[in-house]
């Protein structure tokens, strides 16, 4: 069975083509604008990963990995950050919240798939 | 339009809704200078339109919004102020975006510049790090410089809390073993007793031993998002650079020094006594029996290493004419069988001496039989390249432009498979050309390449090999296929079809949908031709399609045709046995089961209903079913389906004996095999049992 990606962000053409380049490469992909829609749309799927941004209006990524962590299904699910801050300030405090690890943008499609080889069997 | 294309597009459209939103977040902000919304908001909208600007190619509008970031960054955090100035350059930095996102984007770029300077001023002290716009290595992935082959120790010793982040160490191991020969030893010593133990912490750590050419940074990059909570130390310990001519190495007792895992003076005092080095550590506790493991792991290596080098020098392989090989496998084959029958007597003989003889010969034959058909495997690579000329000159011949694209050629497969797998692969890959890809300037109008590409993989999935070949072609027409299988009487004008039901069509004999025939193909034999061989190899064939975009035929092959890990089951007197690569589990079916189905061939499994065959009635078994039977569910293209027999005797190796001419045809049989006591077990045909009920 194909694994299902979560993936969290307010830029609908970055959610467009990360979208693409996951169903493309056989992954199911849940999208979500920031981390309220994120709770609000993952509903019991099982999600083998999720990829998040971290500035989002409403909840922040950083917000959003600290509630996922806290649900019950999400205990071990890998997190992985979307970010333009290559400061560390930042991948820190998403590292401390509970992320696996980060992706900073820009990025090329194939190198989120490398990424996500790193977490999801 | 390619897709990159669509997500320009769809980047501008949505940077255009930024930059208005951006625009009346900064009026308002004018108004009303300290509202945190507003700010938030006008940071957000640089911020996406940076991030997604330089993922899609605008890296001059990257580096621009980047400094406008900054700088609202820190009025956020409270460290610069809104002025009517700040708001007055963001507007023109807007308008400068907007010229820059359109299409013919012709800006002065001088007023770029200056507005980048004007706003690396006001970002108060200048202690930023320029942005890198457009590089190819953020993440520190996809660092590849080939190097020479050098061997690597490393210890991983991840944080205990790696699960909780969602790391699977495992997964990383797995990566590294991508990487080249890998050998690795699981320290188990930390974990503590059962009750004091927390599964959700990682106790083990790894040593491991990679030979790799890939490089050090190849290494860290495994690890890149780990390295700052666990322990990692990579050691270079052989350098294919040197000691080619002399070669050393270290003995077991300098490692373990080296490591830090024993100390000089302990090393010194063991070696005065005369046993085996690794023993005596063990025994006298100085060191742990994995550490030790681990040290002659890495120490074999290393010998290996240079054995390689100095072998490679000499000759490596010696040629034997297959027949010799076959006679071996069938010799291999007969020993197997006389091997059943000698653990099936010894078992009931009662007597442990010849038990034990006899489960030494069952272990040796076991052995002997797998590395007998491994010599039989050959890379399926050198029937590759006879395609890749197939599909030049196909090309040329019907003016087309292809490329063809392999994938896997290392993928070993028993060299009969690769014999037999020749005619029908190049059927389906003139298929592919000639029906598939379209003509250059057909091409070109839909909007694709003019070069047509056809992909042609093989890989290793459990005990079988799955090719897959693909094209990036016209697809299968479903209206020309159903309107054909109509005309020539396959279906029946009312049958409602899958499109999977109806692209198998195209396998029933006689069925060709092309207009006009060519040289090359189109004559309507073939692919029913094709799906025969490959079940006579005992493989299956499946084929999807979409219009427009392609046809991608699959076709999953067992490793080898004589010897197969099987189920044996027993229906009355009589046994049966299935390749176990089919089986997914077995459940009892009572007679109150099959009472509650009222009459309808269907066992319930967790809750799911999947209907089954009675093989009782199937092979007319006569006798009456007893009380409690077993339903064996396998999987056959992709449907789970049940076979129903008395009982269930167990995992069997069986030698594949083809029928004799007279039942060659029998459908739902492909075999038999002979078994330890000397009687004959049917194989069953699962796929045509299913096909057929």
């Amino acid at each position: 069975m194909a694994h299902t990606l979560l993936i969290v962000d307010d830029s609908a053409s970055m959610r467009q083509m990360v979208s693409f380049t996951l169903k493309d490469a056989g992954y199911e992909v849940i999208s979500a604008n920031n981390g309220k829609d994120a709770l609000a749309k993952i509903n019991n799927a099982k999600i083998s990963m999720v990829i998040t941004d971290l500035n989002m209006p409403e909840m922040d990524g950083i917000e959003l990995i600290r509630q996922l962590r806290g649900l019950p299904g999400f205990k071990f699910t890998p997190i992985v950050m979307l970010t333009t801050e290559s400061q560390d300030s930042k991948k820190m405090a998403g590292k401390q919240a509970g992320a696996s690890g980060w992706i900073v943008k820009p990025f090329k499609p194939q190198q989120l798939l490398d990424t996500i080889k790193k977490f999801v069997k | 339009m390619d897709m990159a294309q669509v997500h320009r597009e769809a980047f501008r459209e949505e940077a255009h809704e930024l930059l208005t939103e951006l625009e009346s977040a900064l009026l308002e902000l004018e108004e009303n200078p300290v509202d945190a919304n507003l700010i938030g908001c006008a940071f957000r909208a640089m911020h996406t339109i940076k991030g997604s600007g330089a993922m899609f190619g605008f890296y001059e509008v990257a580096e621009l919004t980047h400094e406008v970031e900054t700088v609202f960054d820190q009025v956020r955090n409270g460290s610069t102020s809104v002025t009517k100035d700040l708001i007055d350059k963001t507007l023109k930095a807007g308008d400068l975006i907007r010229c820059l996102l359109s299409s013919n984007g012709a800006v002065d770029e001088s007023e770029r510049q200056q507005l980048i300077s004007t706003f690396r001023q006001m970002a108060a002290p200048p202690e930023d790090k320029p942005v890198h716009v457009g590089s190819d290595n953020p993440a520190g992935a996809l660092r590849e410089s080939e190097e020479d082959e050098k061997l690597y120790r490393i210890r991983f010793r991840p944080s205990p809390d790696i699960f909780l982040t969602g790391t699977d160490p495992l997964l990383l191991l797995k990566e590294l073993r991508d990487l080249g020969k890998c050998r690795i030893i699981a320290h188990l010593c930390d974990i503590p007793s059962l009750d004091s133990m927390d599964p959700e912490r990682c106790y083990t750590y790894w040593d491991i031993i990679l030979s790799t050419a890939k490089g050090i940074n190849a290494i860290k990059d495994v690890f890149i998002f780990v390295e700052e909570d666990s322990e990692i130390h990579i050691t270079i310990i052989d350098d294919s650079g040197n000691s080619i001519d002399k070669p050393i190495y270290k003995k077991l007792g300098e490692i373990l020094v080296e490591r830090g895992d024993l100390t000089t003076e302990d090393m010194e005092q063991v070696l005065q006594k005369k046993k085996l080095f690794g023993e005596i550590l063990v025994e006298s506790g100085l060191a742990d029996p994995s550490k030790v493991e681990a040290a002659l792991v890495e120490q074999q290596q290393i010998r290996e290493a240079q054995q390689k080098r100095q072998m490679s020098a000499a000759a490596a392989s010696i040629r034997v004419p297959s027949e010799k090989l076959d006679t071996l496998v069938n010799l291999v084959g007969e020993l197997v069988t006389v091997q059943a029958r000698l653990s099936q007597t010894a078992g009931l003989r009662n007597d442990t001496h010849l038990l034990q003889i006899a489960e030494e010969v069952e272990r040796l034959t076991s052995e002997l039989r797998d590395s007998t058909l491994n010599i039989r495997m050959m890379p399926i690579g050198s029937t590759f390249s006879k395609f890749k000329r197939l599909v030049r000159d196909l090309s040329q011949q019907l003016e087309k432009e292809v490329e063809m694209v392999t994938e896997g050629a290392g993928t070993e497969l028993d060299k009969t498979v690769i014999e037999r797998l020749n005619d029908p692969l190049v059927h389906i890959i003139r298929n592919s050309i000639d029906h598939g890809i379209e003509s250059p300037e057909t091409r070109q109008a839909a909007g694709k390449p003019r070069q047509g590409t056809v992909h042609l993989t093989a890989e290793h999935s459990g005990d079988s090999v799955i090719l897959t070949i693909r094209d990036d072609g016209a697809g299968l027409d479903k209206n020309a296929i159903r309107a054909k299988a109509i005309e020539k009487k396959l279906i029946l004008e009312s049958a409602e079809l899958s499109d999977r039901e109806l692209f198998a069509l195209i396998f029933a004999p006689g069925f060709s949908t092309a207009k006009k025939i060519t040289g090359v193909s189109g004559r309507g034999v073939g692919m029913d031709v094709v799906k025969q061989s490959i079940e006579a190899l005992r493989g299956t064939i499946d084929i999807t399609s979409q219009k427009g975009e392609g046809t991608t035929i699959t076709i999953k092959l067992p490793l080898t045709l004589a010897i197969i890990e099987s189920l044996m089951v027993k229906i009355g007197d009589e046994y049966f046995v299935m390749p176990l690569s089919l089986v997914e589990e077995c459940v009892e079916l009572t007679s109150n089961d099959i009472e509650r189905a009222h009459g309808r061939n269907l066992a319930n499994v967790r809750g799911s209903m999947i209907p089954y065959i009675p093989l009782r009635q199937r092979f007319l078994l006569g006798d009456k079913d007893p009380a409690i039977q077993h339903v064996v569910v396998t999987e056959v293209a992709g449907e789970r389906i049940g076979l129903l027999v008395d009982s269930v005797i167990g995992e069997h190796q069986t030698v594949i004996k083809s029928l004799g001419r007279m039942y060659r045809d029998v459908q739902g049989l492909s075999g038999a095999t002979i078994l330890g006591d000397g009687s004959v077990a049917l194989i069953l045909d699962v796929p045509q049992l299913v096909q057929w009920g």
